[in-house]
């Protein structure tokens, strides 16, 4: 029964949708851990998402896949350093390490993955419906 | 006239199917909306319900192993959607808000071959009790 499929496609959906508010959330929250080296500093994470491409090969399903979160990488935009000889956690050159967050970018990024994963929700819901009524029948 | 049951339900189960199966087609490429490089994919109902409709009039049971399974299969039907932007960057070709529209549409078709069904079965048991 393929709406059966649909709650799990949709479920896919929701839980890459939640990892990348997660990771996003994670950026927020970090934009203004300072460290004093460049290899501790907190570098901006984001999911990279993959259609579940390896159900298809192998025949079971040709035409629905879901979402998979392949990794969560780290940016390679460079860190924000900046001179601050009096900060606390200024190495022994006066500079602290910023992370390569760009919040505006990330407030973005949580407004689309949210409003994403609403629609996976409703999609599960409306797939909730039509079995129901499906149930129904006859009666 | 016998009562036939396989055909006084008329074409609307197979439609029922094909809907089923579009629900999810639509359905992923929804989950898919943020997957880099994933192209949308729809069916084209007509041939989907005709070969449907074909399958179910040669509907054969098997009963050995090495029969041939002419069991209906939709998968063939499903083909990818002719995008309305050509590229958006990352090879993504969902456009999220027409295919909550599709798949709203596709819901409410679903639900009118229920209802048509319904009415297919009132009248069957109508005509077993004779009684309305």
């Amino acid at each position: 029964m393929s709406l059966f499929n649909v709650f799990t496609i949709s479920g896919t959906g929701m839980s890459a949708q939640s990892v990348r508010l997660n990771t996003t959330a994670s950026n927020i929250a970090n934009a203004d851990s300072v460290s004093s080296s460049v290899d501790q500093t907190y570098r901006a994470r984001h999911p990279v998402f993959a259609a579940e491409m390896q159900k298809a090969a192998a025949g079971h399903e040709d035409s629905s896949v879901g979402v998979q979160v392949l990794g969560i990488v780290e940016s390679n935009r460079p860190l924000n350093v900046e001179h601050a000889p009096e900060h606390p956690m200024a190495d022994k050159d006066g500079y602290i390490y910023k992370p390569n967050v760009n919040v505006i970018e990330e407030m973005t990024n949580m407004i689309s993955a949210s409003r994403s994963y609403q629609t996976n929700v409703q999609l599960a819901e409306s797939a909730k419906n039509m079995l129901n009524k499906t149930l129904q029948l006859g009666k | 006239m016998a009562i036939n049951f396989e055909k006084a339900l008329g074409i609307h189960p197979e439609a029922l199917a094909v809907r089923a199966k579009r629900a999810e087609v639509i359905a992923s490429n929804i989950a898919n909306a943020d997957t880099p490089g994933y192209k949308a994919r729809d069916m084209d109902f007509k041939s989907a319900l005709a070969q449907a409709s074909q399958k179910q009039q040669s509907g054969m049971s098997r009963t050995h192993d090495k029969h041939f399974d002419v069991r209906t299969e939709l998968n063939n039907n499903v083909q990818f959607r002719m995008p309305d932007q050509a590229d958006t960057g990352d090879g993504n070709t969902v456009d999220a808000q027409v295919e909550r529209n599709l798949y709203l549409e596709n819901s409410m078709q679903y639900q009118a071959s229920i209802q048509f069904l319904s009415g297919r079965i009132k009248g069957l048991k109508k005509a077993i009790t004779g009684a309305g």
